[in-house]
């Protein structure tokens, strides 16, 4: 069943930034689904931040820095590019990016779906935890930089130092990888992988194929400090 | 026949035991000392500064009988609702993880009997904590362990943190042994592995960026919370002008003596600034902007006593926080352990392998059985009694000087009893009106 939802439009052009927030914080308080569409933005910082309950977003245009940051539960999707830090912190719902993403898309997220059409800049994923990211394109270097949790898939190339002081988290790449960050190893696809891999695709809306992809991960040296591991710092 | 007069063995001054046995132990295992604290070296500090007192030039109040307020309000710039504490002493941020939940319950006890403040740390907020502290300061750190909205809109006060005294630059290292699954589940990492806590962090990267992130906290938490910036004693003058930039409401200022749970103990005696070298360049900077009470400033490293209190306020800050001396009033370190601190390889006093997990007094551990051992209600009024001591001690001095609130105390209130704490506290050396680096002779 396809549920429409009556749209409310905030102006940036003529509505300030604490107004537009508090709007969109007390709808999805309300647990009412509601939708908004956020007119002009023209990369205003902390866009529809702590939002906290079901709620649909659609910012018409591109955002500044940590735009949607924190989010839980909301759909929030940029008609354009986003700035530094998007998403970062999210805890779940699902953030969509129609364009390319700055430095830090993601950063520390616990949990949702981060999905970027274009490409994403350095440090995508650092310190994540428990989300999950799709990139549609290229991601820049030191991404998933002390990646804990969560998985960070890529359709396009990984810049330099992939993975560097890798957690646990799931790193797939399609394309190539121009380097891998310490401790970032490259490792098996097992039949499990390749399941999570397509349920992640699907629900990105990313035309490719979980077996075009290669997976990296922590090889789970620098667990525990070791000094005879002090050469790859 | 007489025996040849001998001379007494000489210890290098350079090469003393102490130093030798570090060599020892470094060429031995191949790994720097890491330890918790602070810096234990002898560096220029309160101690060497002296209240003037009341004479024919100054009228004091009557002791016990005039009033003299304690009383602090931070995060009056743009915080909508404020922090109002009684007294000017607040509980630094320590984490859970490198605590017990028993001593991080005792500390919100602690300090909310006494009307003040406590402080999350790395790992994120606890019940413990939040449920037993009325006012309670959310750490916001670069590992952003355990960090999510909810507990953020729940804090009373948001305090980024940017460096701290014991290690300025520098991140921090929590060992596998004190990774229960309780402290690993909250950091989102397996148990038992060791969790590096970042330098740096993660979405920003400059003062100019951290203004959008504060924007950010400000519209998560509907302007409500005040924001603290905490910084290392770095460069006080210029950190302290790039926070008040960055849109802080209150600036925590952490000089060299203030302790971590654990990092090199070559980065705590080597890197950063004495607190007391720090607090006049900082309140410098404040006055420059046209900021100083309107940003509160917040002065932590090293604070033992009423009087310490006392002469950080007359150098211009608002309040002080305090991390050591607290666990020292709930227990840490106390001579009754001392069979064991043996048996650890140090004594008490001493201790300070809080990484271990092992610590006698079930303070800086999360094992079970040692963590009983802390009685969290009895710690806890042990602290509101060493606070109170130390509000009554700052309030003897202020009342001595002619104050009727501690805020009144001011650097002309003081003399320092070297040159090097006359030069850092710019204060006149006793017996004289001059300091180094006085101009207009």
């Amino acid at each position: 069943m396809t549920m429409t939802f009556e749209k409310t439009v905030l102006d940036m052009a003529t509505t300030e930034l604490r107004e537009v927030n508090s709007r969109l914080q007390a709808a999805a308080k309300a647990q009412a689904n509601t939708a908004y569409e956020i007119a002009n933005p023209r990369g205003a910082h902390a866009v529809a931040v702590g939002l906290d309950g079901p709620l649909e977003v659609r910012v018409k245009g591109s955002a500044g820095y940590y735009c949607a940051g924190m989010n839980k539960e909301a759909s929030v999707t940029v008609e354009g590019s986003a700035g530094p830090g998007v998403a970062e912190n999210m805890m779940s719902g699902v953030v969509t990016i129609e364009g390319d993403a700055s430095q830090y898309a993601g950063a520390t997220g616990h949990g949702g779906l981060l999905n970027i059409k274009g490409n994403a800049s350095s440090r995508c994923g650092i310190s994540m935890k428990g989300i999950d990211i799709v990139v549609h394109g290229n991601i820049g270097h030191m991404s998933a930089f002390m990646a804990q949790k969560g998985n960070l898939v890529v359709l396009g190339d990984a810049g330099d130092a992939l993975g560097d002081s890798l957690y646990e988290a799931r790193l797939f790449v399609r394309g190539t990888v121009k380097s891998l960050g310490a401790d970032c190893i490259e490792k098996e696809m097992r039949p499990e992988h390749l399941e999570l891999l397509k349920v992640l695709l699907d629900k990105a809306g990313a035309a490719a194929r979980p077996e075009e992809f290669r997976r990296y991960g922590s090889a789970r040296r620098l667990y525990n400090f070791n000094i005879d591991h002090a050469d790859e710092y | 026949m007489d025996k040849t007069p001998q001379t007494d063995p000489r210890q290098s001054w350079t090469f003393s035991r102490e130093i030798n046995s570090e060599i020892r132990r470094a060429a031995a295992t191949g790994i720097y000392d890491i330890r918790g604290g602070g810096a234990k070296r002898r560096v220029p500090h309160f101690d060497d500064l002296l209240f003037l007192g009341a004479s024919m030039s100054r009228y004091p109040l009557e002791g016990y009988r005039e009033k003299c307020d304690t009383s602090v309000t931070l995060g009056t710039r743009f915080a909508k609702k404020p922090i109002e504490l009684k007294i000017p002493i607040t509980i630094a941020g320590m984490s859970f993880g490198a605590l017990s939940g028993h001593a991080k319950e005792a500390l919100g006890r602690g300090a909310t009997m006494a009307g003040t403040s406590t402080t999350t740390g790395d790992g994120g907020m606890t019940e413990e904590e939040r449920g037993h502290s009325e006012k309670l300061v959310y750490q916001y750190l670069p590992s952003r362990y355990g960090m999510n909205p909810d507990d953020l809109r729940r804090a009373d006060a948001i305090e980024i943190v940017v460096g701290q005294g014991a290690k300025p630059g520098g991140g921090g290292m929590l060992l596998g042994q004190k990774i229960t699954e309780r402290v690993a589940g909250m950091r989102d990492l397996p148990v038992g592995i060791d969790q590096r806590s970042a330098c740096r962090h993660p979405d920003w990267t400059g003062p100019d960026d951290l203004e959008i992130k504060i924007l950010e906290l400000r519209e998560i938490t509907n302007w409500e919370k005040p924001i603290y910036i905490k910084v290392g004693g770095a460069r006080p003058y210029y950190d302290v002008a790039l926070a008040v930039k960055a849109g802080a409401d209150v600036v925590v200022l952490d000089g060299m003596q203030g302790g971590t749970a654990a990092t090199q103990d070559v980065f705590i005696e080597h890197v950063g600034q004495p607190t007391l070298a720090c607090i006049r360049p900082a309140v410098q900077a404040l006055q420059d902007l046209g900021m100083h009470r309107e940003v509160q400033l917040v002065v932590s490293g090293g604070i033992r006593s009423g009087a310490d209190v006392a002469k950080a306020l007359a150098l211009g800050a608002d309040a002080v926080s305090i991390g050591t001396a607290a666990l020292v009033a709930i227990g840490d370190n106390d001579p009754k352990w001392e069979a064991e601190y043996r048996k650890l390889g140090s004594t008490a006093g001493a201790y300070d392998d809080w990484h271990e997990g092992r610590d006698p007094a079930g303070i800086t551990t999360q094992d079970p059985e040692l963590m009983q051992r802390l009685d969290p209600e009895a710690a806890g009024r042990k602290l509101r009694n060493y606070l109170n001591v130390m509000t009554l001690e700052c309030q003897t001095i202020a009342r001595a000087c002619g104050h009727n609130h501690v805020h009144n105390l001011e650097p002309e209130d003081l003399c320092a009893l070297t040159l090097e704490a006359a030069a850092m506290a710019r204060v006149p050396l006793a017996g004289t009106d001059w300091f180094p680096g006085k101009t207009g002779l």
